[in-house]
């Protein structure tokens, strides 16, 4: 009863999504690959093409971490575009710094 | 007749919420709160970052020498111990979702198991470094470049806020173990386990941008 | 549940909970008591500055030595920005008046978190005490200016450390007050308040929150990195060890810019409350205002770099940046022009806090625009880190923010204390202080011209015409703001006891008690339209007792789920 007053009166749906122990499980077996893999492109010697491959790669296994274990999946719109204004506006610090530096 | 029905139940809700103001709880309001807070610790390294990227840009080859040094092994090692402890936490919501209240606090004790794993070999690497005099102001390192200089800079102060963070984590999540012990966190009120989850999934995404960056830059 | 009772009758100044005494306040995790110990502290520390600031213009009377040493003035003028910025524009409108009514104009009892509320003002203790014990501990305060710019801030044998840490903790009070607003305004607001039938304060703070939650960490990581450099020489910004003084720049702006806007959108917010109440008239484009207030939150991320057109940045960077900064003009413009509108045909009132309104649009005029002087390449060279510049942040920061910051405390001050205030005194302090203003900062434009630069400590007697103008201007500024504080003392000492509605007001905040109740409403209200409406009431105070309403038609299903 309580819970269901609360969630009227302050307009909340207090959550309860389950997710099984198998998604987590291959989420984390794909991460680990993924590090596996980054550290074998790593001592590949591929040049200035090292440092994409290994942020590309950070970043997916962001992705994954944030989707699967932080819940972004579940999360509601609010929080899915709150975590794109926060990415966009990181994005361009570097952008504009990198106006600077770049043709210095 | 309708609309003032509906009214008449909604002064019924008000009049509720207003007896139990002090204790309400909006767990949607508390991960807004968390996930702003992991915006600013975000920030707070994508300052340093950005500051990485911008010696990184001037002193490449420096950058490159000095990175040789590191040691690969254990700082996949040191990854593959967050990454676990990630999906650890993640496991122990799970469990106590399904009331599984003695799951939940084993992984969370293999959670901070992890982090102190992680802590410990942070603690050999500073001091291989430290004892062959690479440190701020140390014989090794006064004699190298300019980018050499930067770079371990960056490095002991990236790293050493990361690994703070790792113990602030782990006092986190023991608060949490604390009150899920003592039944305050439970199966329909666990938002503050998951807060403490957050926390310590973003610890190991800087982490997951930490290890490349200063290990794997042959 | 006597506890509970007491709540709606007595006032929250009144209200003893389970502390009595000072306890009550500096325990209570209510929002309006929260608010008014942000307001004793900031008061403190604006007349601290206050008498930093006389005393560099007295110092600034006569060519060489007046009343100091040169380094006793770098101290102070370093301190007096220091203490401005961090302690009273910053935090003073957000803080104060963001704690003390927006939760009451979005019909909410308190903020989302109350004690996370409590323990940001207790940072703010801690970082101005930092900051205090800076001034005696060590080689005495910082000398660089509230900048801190490397090397020299690496370099000086002053207590910069300090200083820095102390600006460090600050940043962290404001983030979690701008945390606790974003969550506030997005979780908390009444059934049927909409986004856009939120008051427009609510909007400002915000905007504001957001550059509070996204900016401030990176200046907290670069404060850090100089204590770190300075204590253990961490080589990360010192030229001697490769380091680069313009990222350092970059990142220090990076926040510092958009902390301008920080300081200047809850300002324009209680522009946007002021004029429609003392006009009886709805507000010229609402939404325009509304998401002027986003925009130029959000260009006001991209302009940091004006700040360093002539640090050695590349040529492209300064193209980009400047091109940029002019963009800003529109949003502000927007707003500047709907302001004007909202008057035209209006039945205005003057009172006191339209007349320092009309006050800020006036002198925040001459401070945009001065800004598009500054923003051009070519001028700025010219001027750079001169009078120009002094005079130019003093007309956007003081003529803005702090003039608002004014006008703020005489629209609310009635609502938060229950008392009302002599308005002709109010009027009259106005009038001395625009004068005053204008005075003491109008002649820096005219030396900074002249080449007059700023931060130092002597100059060519041909210019003491103007430097002893402009003293003499600020002690007619100051007398005027000791006057009009000495009012509002007085009318909280002595003065009459103040209507629920003294203005004629259409915002929540109105429609509750003076001072208001612990809790705020009795029931939380139902909001049926837009902030502004003079004609018709928007809000169901009472939604069990007031069923039957004259929009009683509106009291549909969809209004009373809340977002």
């Amino acid at each position: 009863m309580e819970q269901t007053h609360e969630s009227r009166a302050f307009g909340t749906e207090n959550h309860s999504h389950t997710v099984g122990y198998g998604t987590y499980i291959m989420v984390w077996l794909g991460l680990v690959a993924l590090t596996a893999i980054t550290v074998t492109v790593a001592g590949m010697h591929l040049g200035s093409l090292t440092l994409l491959a290994a942020l590309t790669i950070a970043c997916i296994k962001t992705s994954l971490v944030a989707y699967y274990f932080m819940h972004v999946k579940f999360d509601n719109m609010v929080i899915k575009v709150f975590i794109a204004v926060c990415l966009l506006i990181f994005l361009t610090f570097w952008i504009l710094t990198f106006s600077d530096l770049s043709f210095r | 007749m309708i609309e003032h029905t509906e009214a008449l139940e909604h002064t019924a809700t008000a009049e509720h919420s207003h007896a139990a103001a002090h204790v309400h709880r909006d767990d949607e309001g508390s991960k807004m709160g968390m996930w702003l807070f992991l915006f600013t610790e975000l920030l707070l390294f994508g300052g340093m970052f950005l500051l990485y990227g911008g010696y990184r840009f001037a002193y490449a080859d420096g950058f490159k020498v000095a990175a040789a040094d590191m040691n690969t092994f254990i700082g996949a090692i040191n990854t593959i111990l967050l990454l676990t402890s990630s999906l650890s936490v993640a496991l122990s919501i799970a469990a106590l979702q399904q009331n599984q209240k003695k799951l939940c606090l084993s992984l969370l004790w293999f959670t901070l198991l992890c982090g102190l794993a992680f802590l410990v070999n942070k603690y050999f690497e500073w001091s291989h470094e430290i004892h062959n005099g690479i440190y701020p102001g140390g014989p090794a390192l006064e004699n190298m470049s300019n980018g050499e200089i930067l770079y371990f800079g960056l490095y002991y102060v990236m790293t050493g806020l990361h690994g703070l963070h790792v113990v602030v984590g782990m006092i986190f999540i023991g608060f949490v173990m604390v009150f899920i012990a003592r039944d305050k966190i439970t199966s329909i009120n666990f938002q503050k386990l998951e807060n403490a989850g957050l926390y310590w999934h973003l610890v190991d995404v800087i982490w997951i941008f930490l290890f490349p960056l200063f290990y794997l830059l042959h | 549940m006597t506890d509970t009772l007491a709540a709606h009758e007595g006032s929250y100044l009144e209200y003893e909970g389970r502390h009595k005494g000072i306890l009550g306040w500096v325990l209570s995790t209510d929002h309006k008591r929260i608010g008014l110990l942000y307001l004793s502290a900031i008061m403190v520390f604006f007349f601290v500055a206050m008498t930093l600031g006389v005393m560099m213009r007295l110092e600034m009377l006569t060519p060489g030595e007046t009343i100091m040493k040169p380094q006793t003035y770098n101290s102070i003028f370093t301190l007096h920005g220091v203490i401005m910025v961090f302690l009273f524009i910053i935090p003073a409108i957000p803080a104060v008046f963001g704690n003390f009514i927006m939760p009451i104009q979005i019909g909410a009892k308190d903020v989302a978190f109350p004690r996370l509320n409590l323990f940001s003002w207790y940072l703010y203790m801690t970082g101005a005490t930092l900051a205090i014990i800076s001034l005696f501990t060590g080689g005495g305060a910082a000398d660089t200016g509230w900048t801190f710019y490397v090397p020299y801030s690496i370099r000086s044998a002053q207590n910069v450390s300090f200083t820095t840490l102390a600006a460090f903790v600050l940043g962290f009070s404001t983030i979690v007050t701008g945390l606790n607003f974003i969550v506030t305004i997005h979780r908390m607001r009444a059934p049927g308040m909409t986004w856009f039938r939120m008051p427009l304060f609510a909007w400002g703070l915000y905007a504001t929150s957001w550059i509070q939650v996204l900016a401030t960490p990176v200046i907290g990581i670069t404060l850090f990195l100089i204590i770190l450099e300075r204590l253990l020489g961490v080589g990360v910004f010192d030229p001697a060890l490769g380091g680069d003084p313009i990222l350092y720049q970059h990142m220090f702006w990076i926040y510092s810019h958009p902390a301008v806007y920080i300081m200047i959108l809850p300002a324009m917010g209680v522009v946007s409350e002021i004029l429609p109440t003392f006009a009886r008239k709805d507000i010229f484009g609402y939404k325009q205002i509304a998401i002027s207030s986003l925009g130029i939150a959000l260009i006001g991320y991209l302009v940091w770099g004006h700040h360093m057109f002539v640090s050695g940045m590349s040529d492209t960077a300064r193209i980009v940046f400047s091109l940029l900064t002019f963009l800003v003009a529109i949003p502000t413009g927007v707003k500047i022009f709907n302001w004007v509108a909202t008057l035209y045909k209006g039945s205005i009132k003057f009172s006191a806090p339209l007349y320092y309104v009309l006050a800020f649009i006036f002198i925040f005029s001459i401070g945009g625009l001065t800004g598009l002087v500054l923003g051009a390449l070519a001028t700025d060279i010219h001027v750079t880190d001169t009078y120009f510049v002094v005079a130019h942040f003093h007309y956007v920061m003081f003529g803005g923010m702090g003039i608002m910051f004014f006008a703020t405390m005489h629209f609310w001050f009635p609502k938060m204390f229950g008392k009302m205030y002599n308005e002709k005194i109010a009027v009259i302090a106005c009038t001395i202080i625009i004068v005053g203003f204008n005075i003491l900062y109008f002649p820096m434009f005219i030396m900074g011209y002249m080449g007059m630069p700023r931060r130092y400590y002597d100059y060519l007697p041909h210019l003491q015409g103007w430097h002893i103008l402009s003293t003499v201007g600020s002690w007619i500024l100051v007398a005027g703001i000791v006057f009009m504080f000495g009012n509002l003392l007085y009318a909280l000492l002595k003065g009459p006891k103040a209507a629920r509605n003294p203005w004629g007001g259409t915002t929540l905040e109105w429609r509750v008690s003076s001072p208001p109740t612990v809790e705020n409403f009795d029931e939380i209200p139902v909001v049926t339209g837009g902030p502004y409406v003079h004609d018709k009431p928007t809000y169901i105070m009472q939604p069990s007792k007031e069923l039957v309403h004259e929009n009683g038609d509106k009291l549909k299903g969809e209004t009373l789920k809340a977002h």
